[in-house]
């Protein structure tokens, strides 16, 4: 076992463990909160990949915005009335749904030739356990600016559109009763 | 054994696999979207683990890493709408539950 396999192990367990707790908690503040643990190994992970600016993008995103935009909302919706179950009556064929899922996809990984294909110089910073790689910050940058820069600013017009949306389809109830 | 590729997927397929159990089995809106959230991380930690470890000219080689922005710009926009939409729902309907939600049965 090398130092980045047991690393991946420890963080996968962590992210696994969160995301386990997300979809069984019975609170729906700690299933929030489990998000937080889950996307934080997933970032770790990306760490293990060399993807600095994806890992620290996660952090911010997910542990930031989305998790207390999560918790906001779930202030918001408390049921006072007679409290339903938080799970669905389909409750075990969704574990027998996902137990499939999960044996397809790794079955279809294992034997996929992608895995024993070539090994990129990543993989290899590993193996020899030299230096890592040239920080892939510049990189990305300048993939990002250039080859997918149209894209990219589709991308921020959508996430405009959609938050300018979700405003107005949070405040629309008042204004319709104050008219 | 050193860290390899199929790790990496077989994680994202776990994590997966955990999410579309979280979508599927829930009732209350939220966590079914904290639940997708899952899924679509799922998807980065694969895009991920392919843009460290195939073996890529160099010039493509930080592809993965822009699609997995492009997912999480994606899936800021989606919490948020769904966020907006839930709230908009339990106003009218004092509930978060998916499975009352019939208001645009004919």
């Amino acid at each position: 076992m090398s130092g980045p396999l047991i690393t991946f192990f420890l963080l996968a367990l962590l992210s696994a463990a969160g995301a386990l707790w997300v979809v069984l908690a019975r609170d729906v503040v700690h299933a929030a909160l489990a998000l937080l643990v889950a996307v934080l190994g997933v970032s770790g992970l990306f760490l293990l990949a060399f993807s600095e600016f994806l890992a620290l993008t996660q952090v911010l995103i997910y542990g930031g915005a989305v998790t207390v935009a999560v918790l906001f909302a779930i202030m918001l919706t408390r049921d006072n009335g007679p409290q339903f179950g938080l799970d669905n009556p389909q409750k075990p064929l969704a574990a027998i749904a996902a137990l499939v899922v999960f044996v397809v996809l790794t079955a279809t990984f294992v034997t996929s030739d992608i895995a024993t294909a070539g090994r990129s110089d990543v993989a290899g910073a590993y193996l020899s356990a030299e230096a890592p790689v040239k920080t892939s910050f510049e990189a990305l940058g300048s993939t990002l600016f250039v080859k997918w820069a149209i894209p990219f600013e589709l991308a921020a017009l959508v996430l405009l559109v959609a938050l300018v949306g979700s405003i107005t389809i949070a405040r629309g109830a008042e204004r319709g009763e104050s008219e | 054994m050193t860290l390899e590729l199929v790790h990496f997927q077989v994680f994202s397929a776990l994590l997966f696999s955990i999410g579309l159990f979280g979508v599927l089995a829930r009732r209350n809106a939220v966590l079914v979207l904290i639940s997708i959230e899952i899924l679509l991380n799922a998807v980065n930690v694969n895009l991920i683990g392919l843009a460290a470890f195939l073996d890529l000219p160099p010039e493509q080689r930080v592809t993965g890493q822009v699609i997995a922005i492009f997912v999480i710009i994606i899936a800021a926009a989606e919490i948020a709408l769904g966020l907006a939409i839930v709230l908009r729902y339990f106003r009218t309907r004092d509930s978060a539950n998916t499975d009352a939600m019939n208001l645009m049965k004919g």
